[in-house]
């Protein structure tokens, strides 16, 4: 779930796309048929996520990352057209008067020792920080975000990015069973509940969902009903399941999709228990989820064909809707390559603007950028030849 | 004056040009020229090494003098020509991954 509510007088679609080579930020009117690209910004480094603000859509947060040189914070106030290090403003001294360092935003400690989780092989493990996959912009406060990271850990800024602190207590969540998916054991999910405050829901791949309903002051696993027959010992447990993507509609914060490794999964009761609504899609493996904006029933998944064979099944680039929250689907083919096409769509390259009708974009490993500007009857390229994608964000703004 | 070069990345992150002049004081070693380093840029804390262990991340390495000083300790003297300013303490990315 990108954006929230039907969003009238917006004159512009704003989208943020992070690539393995850069970012890029890609803007049209309200019509969205002729984009403006630009970029790529921080090219040669990974840029895993980019998000805006929903309380000042110019609040722009940026993961800027490399397995050379680690992980950098980016922020813009100005909607993408100048960046900076949290703290360390262009133009401005890079210390303070009696010459210490200011710039803290790229320093990510966990909260005392973290301990070990379990290793591909099911050994201990000690927690390593790398990356951060995802940023979530406070609803409410432009300069407060989350971060997700590998090794799966949520940390928070109140200063705008400047600086990071771990909220500990979700490790105590059984953090010492949670294991590293393929991609590494990242926290990929942050989803934020507009009626209360006090409740975040994030998921871990592989370890599963957890809630707080006290603002990160305790957690617990909400798994119960996800069942991973080939990955775990046991299929049912409460931790430990490689979930992908979790999406929730802003108007019925209760209730929750999932692309899970193998399985769609729904929630109706806040995560306490969850159903499969897999269906009739061709293959239920898959990486993003996302809900229409404006119709919580209307969802979205791009079925791949297996966890081994990261592309489409049949060579057939197919985004599948359901308008009944789930098992049965329809394949959105119109515009998109059905034939020879061998892509992914990672978890965090699907998004929703709150335009009427509502726009659907996604971006590819290929490097192309797909948008529907009608709930996905119909797509269009925006750009084709981007490096590959990780993420997708779109902003509708003034 | 101590004279480092920096691979392109961080040039672009410090927004500097080409090699970097630091003024470092005492002895010259791996840990007094990344101190003075971070403390000149500290938009590069954490990309050469560790924000707390200050372990040299993995695909950073130090050249000086036609030499791998990437497994020497951090306290040990960097050569004569290093410290004299003759020659650049070199930072580069490491050839991984093409």
């Amino acid at each position: 779930m990108k954006t929230s509510k039907k969003e009238k007088g917006m004159s512009k679609v704003r989208i943020l796309v992070g690539t393995r080579k850069g970012a890029f930020v890609l803007t049209s009117d309200a019509k969205r048929q002729q984009w403006d690209i630009n970029g790529p910004h921080f090219g040669g480094w990974e840029m895993y996520h980019l998000k805006g603000s929903p309380a000042d859509p110019n609040r722009l947060y940026a993961s800027q990352t490399s397995s050379w040189f680690g992980q950098i914070i980016q922020r813009s106030d100005d909607g993408g057209k100048t960046w900076i290090q949290p703290g360390t403003p262009p133009g401005e001294p890079t210390t303070t008067p009696d010459g210490m360092p200011k710039g803290e935003s790229n320093k990510f400690v966990y909260d005392g020792v973290p301990g070990t989780h379990q290793w591909y092989d099911g050994t201990p493990h000690p927690w390593e920080f790398k990356r951060v996959w995802h940023l979530e912009p406070s609803l409410t406060d432009p300069d407060t975000v989350y971060a997700g990271v590998e090794d799966a850990a949520l940390f928070r800024s109140t200063d705008g990015g400047q600086t990071w602190q771990e909220l500990p207590e979700l490790r105590a969540a059984k953090g010492n069973l949670w294991q590293p998916g393929a991609g590494g054991m990242c926290l990929h999910t942050i989803l934020l509940d507009r009626s209360n405050p006090e409740r975040i829901f994030i998921a871990i791949s592989a370890a599963g969902v957890f809630r707080t309903d006290d603002a990160g002051k305790t957690w617990r696993p909400t798994n119960r009903g996800l069942k991973s027959q080939y990955e775990l010992p046991d299929p049912n447990a409460e931790v430990g399941h490689c979930v992908h993507r979790i999406a929730m509609h802003p108007s019925r914060p209760n209730v929750l999709f999932m692309q899970k490794h193998w399985d769609v999964m729904r929630s109706d009761d806040t995560g306490e228990s969850w159903h499969e609504v897999s269906g009739n899609l061709p293959t239920d493996f898959g990486f993003p989820i996302d809900v229409h904006a404006h119709e919580p029933e209307t969802i979205y998944v791009v079925p791949i064909k297996s966890d081994s064979e990261h592309y489409p099944p049949d060579g057939k680039l197919r985004v599948y809707r359901s308008r009944t929250g789930g098992n049965e689907w329809e394949a959105l083919t119109k515009g998109l390559p059905q034939q020879d096409c061998y892509v992914n769509v990672l978890r965090d390259a699907m998004a929703v603007d709150s335009l009427d009708p509502c726009g659907v974009y996604f971006g590819t490993t290929g490097g192309q950028v797909y948008a529907s500007v009608n709930a996905g009857d119909s797509w269009a390229p925006i750009v084709r030849d981007l490096p590959a994608v990780f993420s997708v964000e779109v902003q509708a703004v003034p | 004056m101590i004279r480092v070069v920096l691979p392109t990345h961080l040039r672009t992150l410090a927004r500097v040009d080409s090699e970097v002049k630091l003024d470092v004081e005492g002895q010259v070693t791996q840990r007094s020229v990344l101190d003075a380093l971070e403390a000149r840029y500290p938009m590069l804390r954490g990309t050469i090494r560790d924000q707390v262990t200050h372990q040299r991340r993995p695909f950073v390495r130090f050249f000086a003098c036609e030499q791998d000083l990437s497994h020497e300790a951090p306290d040990a003297p960097l050569p004569d020509a290093v410290a004299t300013g003759a020659e650049p303490f070199l930072i580069v990315g490491a050839m991984a991954g093409g």
